[in-house]
């Protein structure tokens, strides 16, 4: 197979299974916490940054896993793009807003966005300590 | 229980398109204005929003709190759209700005993709609900 060819089907098969993992996450979140608040939605978009943070760094050019492009695209680009997701983020903030729940609506965003970027500098700093480890 | 299989296999295909898309898209636009701002994820982002606003007028029912048509979400909303956009790329680029010395635009690239993409969504809703009445 054609490399880009290579390349889009990893794209695709991470952002595929990336995907299902997030709708099933959901599921879970809404079997477990009930429809209040976009439990499930929270925890895709963290548990992704997250591990976006941490594989990025473990991967770098100098970093302890050898991974070829193609994977590492698959992952980041397929994996941890399908995983998160901006627009039902989005939506469900916009209904909250239209359900005049406006106190959750802001929770929804404060806590998200605060959330997000702790988890993907943690999983930096991670990958920053494991990368250390190498070799010395 | 093959109900479910079946909304499985669409938000796998859903996602599977939409993660190619937003490759697509996202280089397109990042090789046509560079890559030191975060131009093509806030674009995925931006569209995605706007797009889910109209489904959701369309398919969303506000009394069941679920949509309408469950195999059609699986495969556009939670698949596609939700493939389509990402977060996770968001963030990832927000940290790298900050590392890079980049505060200013690591705060603007938050503060534009927050209130872009809850204006494209409400507006995708409110525009699609105004034309089609539904």
């Amino acid at each position: 197979m054609p490399r880009q060819a290579r390349l889009l089907m990893a794209v695709a098969l991470g952002a595929g299974s990336g995907s299902l993992l997030r709708y099933l996450s959901s599921l879970a979140a809404l079997a477990l916490f009930g429809s209040g608040f976009a439990w499930g939605t929270l925890f895709v978009n963290v548990v992704g940054s997250f591990l976006i943070g941490l594989y990025s760094t473990l991967t770098e050019p100098d970093g302890r896993i050898m991974a070829g492009p193609i994977l590492r695209q698959g992952v980041l680009t397929g994996f941890c793009g399908g995983f998160t997701t901006f627009s039902v983020f989005s939506l469900e903030t916009f209904l909250f807003l239209q359900a005049h729940a406006f106190g959750l609506a802001a929770l929804n965003v404060a806590a998200s966005v605060i959330l997000w970027l702790v988890a993907v500098w943690i999983g930096y700093r991670i990958g920053v300590r494991l990368n250390r480890l190498k070799g010395s | 229980m093959t109900f479910f299989l079946l909304t499985c296999v669409l938000v796998f295909l859903g996602g599977a398109i939409g993660g190619l898309g937003r490759f697509y898209v996202s280089g397109l636009v990042a090789r046509r204005f560079g890559e030191t701002f975060p131009w093509g994820t806030l674009t995925v982002n931006v569209i995605g929003c706007a797009v889910i606003g109209i489904f959701a007028a369309l398919f969303f029912d506000p009394a069941s709190e679920g949509p309408s048509d469950l195999p059609l979400w699986a495969l556009f909303v939670t698949g596609g759209l939700g493939s389509f956009t990402t977060v996770s790329s968001f963030a990832l680029q927000t940290l790298a700005l900050a590392r890079a010395g980049e505060p200013l635009d690591a705060v603007l690239n938050i503060a534009v993709s927050l209130a872009a993409c809850l204006l494209a969504a409400a507006s995708g809703f409110g525009g699609a609900y105004a034309l089609l009445g539904s």
